[in-house]
Formats: structure tokens, sequence, C-alpha cells
């Protein structure tokens, strides 16, 4: 039996040291430079250093392309393909977000710093519309629990209210003689549902940083809600005792609620939310039908407790 | 003044109306069969049946107004295009029950039922039929009179139309207004008609007797 000999590497091929030793700053520049070939309304995904997380649902994710160009997003139009397509002039850095009212440390934080300061963790989440379609897409975040705990809420805050930017020059769907919603877009939970682990502020998906339709650079993402739950592009949080008001809540009150759990029981007054379709399964003929919705958006075990004796047909 | 196409071509120009009219359909559907109809091929078919539905209703009603006002006769059209605007609204709803609901057979009963934006799209479906059924010169000569009394019924089929297009989303947008307001417009329209004709009678009456007395 012959002995192993190791290849011979000829002087040629090894690399000087000065280049060796700056191999990340190469590597980076070389990411930059990508991101800048890219263009429009990608410009800015730049790759995000992701941990795992055991928040992983088992099934097949939705493909990026299909998340990434079939959005809500109203402020840059009412297609579905409006915000992948008008969002181009859209600036999300430099971004701050003022985290304020019932809270002991109030501040204001800059997006790179929180993504430096919170490990960013991958979670695979199922994502339900109200307008029932669904998706599966990998997040990437941090809890708003952790931006909570840093703030220090008072006693007295009961619950967390959410603002969208203001930015017509930017955002075509706020601007002109036609306004779908009034801005700026609002959102809220109980501060139970906000310091739920499960609760996430996504600055990232599919290890990017947040494409612009998405809601660049920082959105929230509450798995067990309908999708209009998940604010994009926040500015402010704000801690209070008052029940906040919602965007689709105060634009049809009849429709949409402050819970807006998932709930395959409680019909929209106007389609059923018994079923969903899964986005991005391919043509008529190789989806899988319309999938059974699940309470809780599947993620019953978690968070029914949230709710114990609440009556969630009025609580819709 | 109106164009005048020369006679031996009109009825093969009411066949490409056909064929050119169904084609958005047959190309959107090769598009969703093939996976090139975006996230949500079924949605979008379903969505594109519904607006050229929608569309076709519209150049339907559009046809008599056109006559009056602008002078110009497309009533050799209208049929082909009320024949269109069902066929639209069939495979519309045959999208929805066999590709979206499928093979839920009793939640399309239970939607049917419960809901009044699928009840009003159902009723113009289902109220579109006899007026296909009566569409060719027998049933014309058949029906006489009441022919005429029978396909008024397209005033209400479009007003549920516009109701299930209304009703369909979250917020209306931009272009739903666009449809419903051409919808409402021209159902409007068939009311100030009457007083309309009524006036340009009394007009060619004055001119008459005024050309009696000058002779």
């Amino acid at each position: 039996m012959a002995a192993y000999r190791p290849p011979r590497i000829p002087a040629s091929e090894i690399t000087p040291q000065p280049i060796y030793l700056n191999r990340r700053n190469f590597l980076g520049a070389a990411t930059l430079a990508g991101a800048a070939m890219l263009g429009g309304a990608q410009a800015a995904a730049a790759a995000l250093a992701v941990v795992p997380s055991r928040y992983k649902v088992d099934e097949k994710l939705t493909p990026q392309k299909d998340v990434t160009t079939y959005n809500n997003f109203y402020e840059f139009g009412l297609d579905k393909g409006d915000p992948a397509a008008l969002s181009g002039d859209f600036k999300p850095r430099p971004w701050t977000i003022a985290v304020d009212g019932m809270v002991g440390k109030p501040g204001t934080f800059d997006i790179d710093q929180l993504i430096k300061d919170f490990p960013i963790e991958e979670r695979v989440y199922r994502m339900r519309c109200v307008e029932a379609w669904s998706m599966v897409i990998p997040w990437n975040g941090f809890p708003l629990a952790a931006l909570l705990d840093k703030v220090e809420p008072l006693g007295s805050a009961k619950y967390v209210a959410f603002e969208t930017v203001v930015r017509p020059e930017e955002m075509p769907g706020q601007g002109g003689y036609f306004q779908s919603l009034s801005w700026p877009y609002i959102e809220g939970l109980r501060l139970d549902e906000a310091r739920h682990p499960l609760t996430l502020l996504a600055v990232g998906l599919y290890g990017e940083t947040l494409p612009n339709q998405n809601g660049a650079p920082i959105r929230l993402v509450v798995p067990w809600k309908y999708g209009f739950k998940g604010i994009k592009s926040i500015v402010r949080i704000t801690l209070t005792d008052q029940q906040p008001k919602n965007t689709w809540q105060v634009t049809n009150p009849q429709e949409y609620g402050f819970y807006a759990n998932v709930n395959p029981e409680v019909d929209h007054p106007r389609w059923s939310q018994a079923t969903e379709r899964r986005i991005g399964e391919g043509g008529f003929f190789s989806s899988g039908g319309r999938r059974p919705t699940l309470p809780f958006n599947g993620y019953a075990d978690e968070v029914a407790s949230l709710y114990a004796g609440m009556d969630l047909r009025a609580n819709y | 003044m109106a164009p005048v196409l020369p006679k031996r071509w009109q009825p093969a120009s009411v066949w490409l109306l056909y064929i050119v009219g169904l084609l958005p359909a047959a190309w959107s559907f090769y598009l969703g069969a093939t996976d090139d109809l975006g996230a949500d091929p079924v949605k979008s078919f379903e969505l594109l049946l519904g607006l050229w539905t929608l569309r076709f209703l519209i150049a339907t009603l559009a046809v008599s107004p056109f006559r009056d006002l602008a002078g110009w006769n497309l009533i050799r059209y209208r049929r082909a295009l009320g024949l269109l605007t069902f066929y639209y609204a069939l495979m519309h709803f045959s999208v929805y029950a066999i590709l979206d609901q499928a093979p839920m057979f009793n939640a399309i009963l239970a939607d049917v039922l419960k809901r009044p934006f699928i009840m009003f799209g159902m009723a113009a479906l289902l109220l579109l039929i006899p007026l296909a059924i009566t569409s060719n010169m027998a049933s014309i000569r058949r029906l006489g009179k009441n022919w005429i009394r029978l396909h008024r019924l397209i005033y209400p089929i479009a007003a549920l139309g516009a109701l299930h297009f209304a009703l369909s989303t979250k917020v209306l947008t931009l272009e739903q207004y666009v449809y419903i307001g051409l919808i409402v417009v021209l159902l409007l329209y068939r009311g100030v008609r009457p007083i309309l004709r009524a006036r340009k009678n009394e007009r060619k009456n004055l001119r008459a007797q005024a050309t009696e007395r000058i002779a």
C-alpha cells in the first residue's frame, strides 16, 4: 500500500500574507460591490450574521422570489406587485426607532446598532394573511421583549403602540389624490403579547436585510395573528396604559379588530377564514389546493393561554 | 361620421370579436398552467376573469348610449359582447369552484349562503343564464316583446356585478371606483334616456311644424 503523499502546492498559488490577513475586508468589499451592482429596489440587501433558533416550523419555505414580490404594503400601492415595483426610492438607512411612553429609560435606537447589540436569530414562521393566503418565511430578527427590556417598561404600562414612517416623497401610496388608508399606519399589542418570545422584530429574511417591500429596515412579526398586525418600517414604539388603535380597525371596525388572532372559526364578514391558499406552490395543477387554517395559525400551544377566558368571537 | 365596415366583412368581424375576446382567458390559462402567473396564480386568474366579465358587461351596456350620443351603431356586436360577458362570468365561477375552493363543495355552498359578496356574484351569474340561452334569432322571434322585457335583466345583473366587485377587497381601489363608476353612469343613462328622447322628438316636431308653416 502506497503511503499518502500530500499534494505539492506551488509557491505561485500561495496567497500573499497581506491579502490573507485582509481577507475579511476583501469579502466585505466584494459583497458591497455585488449589492451595488444589483441596484434598484434591491440596493440595500446585505448579508446578516444569523444564529439558529428553536422556532422553526417544519414546512416547505415559500420561495424568496414570492416573499419579496407578493406584498401588502399600501404605502407603496394597493396591488400585490406595487411594493416591489415602487419602493426603489425608499431609504431604509440611516434609521432610528424612538421607544417612549411609560418606560423608565426612553431612548432612540439606531437600526445598525440594534443589529450589533442583539443576536439576529433565524425563525421560520407561518404567515397568514387576513385575505386567506399564507406563506412560510425564514425571518431574521430579535424578540421585541429584548428591546422592551432595554427601556424598562413601568408597571403601569399595559399596551405597546407602533407607528410606521410617513414619507410621501419616497412612498407613492402615501401621496396623490387617492388615499386608501390614513397615515401613519399604526398597530398595537397587549404588553404580554408584545413580550411573548414568539413576537419578533424582523430586520431581515432569507439571511439578508429586509427588502424595502417587506418593511425595511425593521418590522413586527406576530405569527399567531393576521399579517396586518405585522407593522412595517417602524419609527416609533410607545408603551401606554390605553388600548392603542390599529389602522385596519379604524378603517373598518366591523371587519377588523384589535386582536386579529388567526381563527378558522371566526370568519371575516365577507369571506371564510376556515381555509387558506399557500403562496408560491407553482401553477394551477402543481399547487396543493386549499389547506385548513389552524387556530392561532398553529401556535395555539404557545399562545392560547394568553387569551384564557376571553370570548374570541367578540375579541376578533 | 361613423366608420362603416363593408357589408361582406361584417359577419367575419363578429367572429373575430369572439376570438379576440376569448384570448385573454386562453393566454392567462396557459401562463397559470405553466407557473408563469405570479405567486398566487389561481387568485390572479380568478381576478382576471372577473375583470374581463365587467369589461364586456360595460361594453355591452355602452352600445346604446354610443349610438344615441355618438352616432356609432355597434348593435351588430352587442350579442357577442353580452355572450362574452356570460362566458367570462362562467369561467370566473368555474375557477372559484374548481381551482380555488375544490374539493370543498360544501364550503362553496356555505360561502354562497352566508356571504352577500358571493351571493351577489352568484345571483348575477344565474340571471345571465336565461339571457345567454335566448341570445339567438329564433328566441327573439318567438318571445317577441317579452324578449326585450327579459333582457332588461342585464340592468340588475350589472348592479349585482358592481356590488360583488366592490365587496371583494379590503378597501376600494381606484380601479374599482372606475369600473363601478362606469356601471353606475351606464345604468343612470337608462333613467334619463326617455327624457332625452322626448326632448329630441319635441324638437323634431317643432321643426316639422315650422317647416309646415313655411310651406
